[in-house]
């Protein structure tokens, strides 16, 4: 079973987002910013990483740069998923070190398909 | 909704695009008719479907493509693009190096993303480079489902199915909150015209590679046994037919073989091959 870090500081939609990905077969885990993210990853790197763009503390383009930093940080295929939908921050995100890019709300279908996409299914 | 009404609108779907309405089907009724009967001035889809005998060409056409809409996405059953991609264009590059040209038919495409997807696939393998004409025919019976994958515009929630991030940025412009416009070069390598599969193919001629995707599995057997039979003899002798993973034309044609590892792949095997296998 592949395992999927969910980083969002909104409880609410991590438990959505649990909810799909458990469904789509993966084992998962929460944080809810990006340094309890990196410690998560420290411990145990997770094969995918769905990372809100918003985080407190931390802007996801450090998140980004630091995790591809760590012993094996290249692995996790990382999906960015935000409410901004335009195509500069997109081709932000995927500079820094993002593989795709999910726009809010998104669904079991819409999910499933970019991780298909990415190879991560 | 009474017995008689639904047996009026059931046999108008099947005479005018060949689709069977089972009665476990019948929830579709009140959310795809809702929007017809506002449409027609109607309160209710019972009332609407009560006047439909008696309703005009308009309604009759309108209420019949409303019921065949099937829902579509970007690369939809990956595995089949992967096998256009990576078997059936190499193999049509080579079978029609001389003549330069491969012609292709989205028999069902619905809102244009299947069309699309092929569309993305052709220009990135860069064929317009080395001179190749490659004509994309997309035809769907509904004339707004047409409509709409000529205009090429597509809701957030529809650009995320099935289409990845890089695709999304390299072929749309986002024109709006909600909204992406394919590029124009996508648009133009399509020819995207209305037709209904019951019709002849005779504008058609020979096609290499035939998309016709979850459609037949609506049709009674009689009616898919025509209709496929149409499509095989439009394919060319070399070409490649693709359908739905869960249809199995070749159970109905003989003449049909899979293939590819992708589900749904076939070719139409020479007739000297099958008596040599008798």
């Amino acid at each position: 079973m592949k395992s999927c870090l969910i980083v969002d500081d909104s409880r609410v939609i991590r438990k959505v987002a649990a909810r799909i990905l458990e469904e789509l077969q993966f084992h998962t885990e929460e944080a809810e910013d990006g340094a309890s993210a990196l410690s998560v990853c420290r411990h145990s790197m997770p094969d995918v990483i769905l990372l809100d763009w918003s985080m407190p503390n931390m802007p996801c383009q450090e998140f980004l740069r630091s995790v591809r930093k760590e012993k094996d940080g290249k692995r996790p295929k990382i999906v960015l998923c935000t409410t901004e939908n335009d195509a500069n921050h997109i081709a932000d995100v995927l500079g820094a070190g993002a593989d795709e890019y999910i726009m809010k709300p998104f669904d079991k279908a819409s999910l499933s398909a970019k991780l298909a996409e990415i190879g991560a299914r | 909704m009474s017995a008689n009404d639904f047996a009026f609108l059931s046999d108008l779907l099947k005479r005018r695009s060949g689709m069977m309405l089972p009665t476990a089907k019948s929830h579709l009724i009140e959310s795809r008719l809702a929007p017809v009967a506002r449409r027609f001035g109607f309160k209710t889809v019972d009332a609407l479907l009560h006047e439909l005998p008696r309703g005009s060409e308009g309604m009759a056409r309108a209420v019949t493509e409303a019921m065949t809409i099937n829902d579509t996405w970007f690369f939809r059953d990956r595995a089949m693009f992967d096998a256009f991609r990576d078997t059936i264009l190499p193999a049509m590059r080579i079978r029609r190096m001389t003549q330069g040209r491969i012609r292709i038919w989205c028999a069902a495409s619905a809102t244009g993303q299947e069309a699309y997807s092929l569309a993305m696939i052709l220009q990135e393998a860069e064929l317009a480079a080395h001179e190749w004409e490659i004509e994309l025919i997309a035809t769907d019976l509904n004339t707004d489902s047409i409509a709409r994958a000529r205009e090429g515009l597509y809701t957030n929630y529809e650009v995320q199915r099935g289409l990845g991030i890089r695709r999304l940025v390299s072929h749309f412009t986002q024109t709006g909150e909600n909204e992406w416009r394919v590029s124009d070069s996508l648009r133009r390598s399509i020819m995207f015209r209305s037709f209904n599969l019951l019709d002849s193919f005779d504008w058609l001629g020979e096609v290499d590679v035939v998309f016709c995707r979850n459609v037949l599995l609506y049709f009674d057997d009689a009616t898919k046994r025509r209709v496929l039979k149409k499509l095989v003899a439009a394919t060319v002798r070399d070409g490649f037919l693709l359908m739905g993973t869960a249809e199995n034309p070749h159970e109905i044609v003989p003449e049909l073989e899979a293939a590819t590892d992708a589900r749904g792949v076939y070719t139409r095997t020479h007739p000297q091959q099958k008596r040599v296998r008798a």
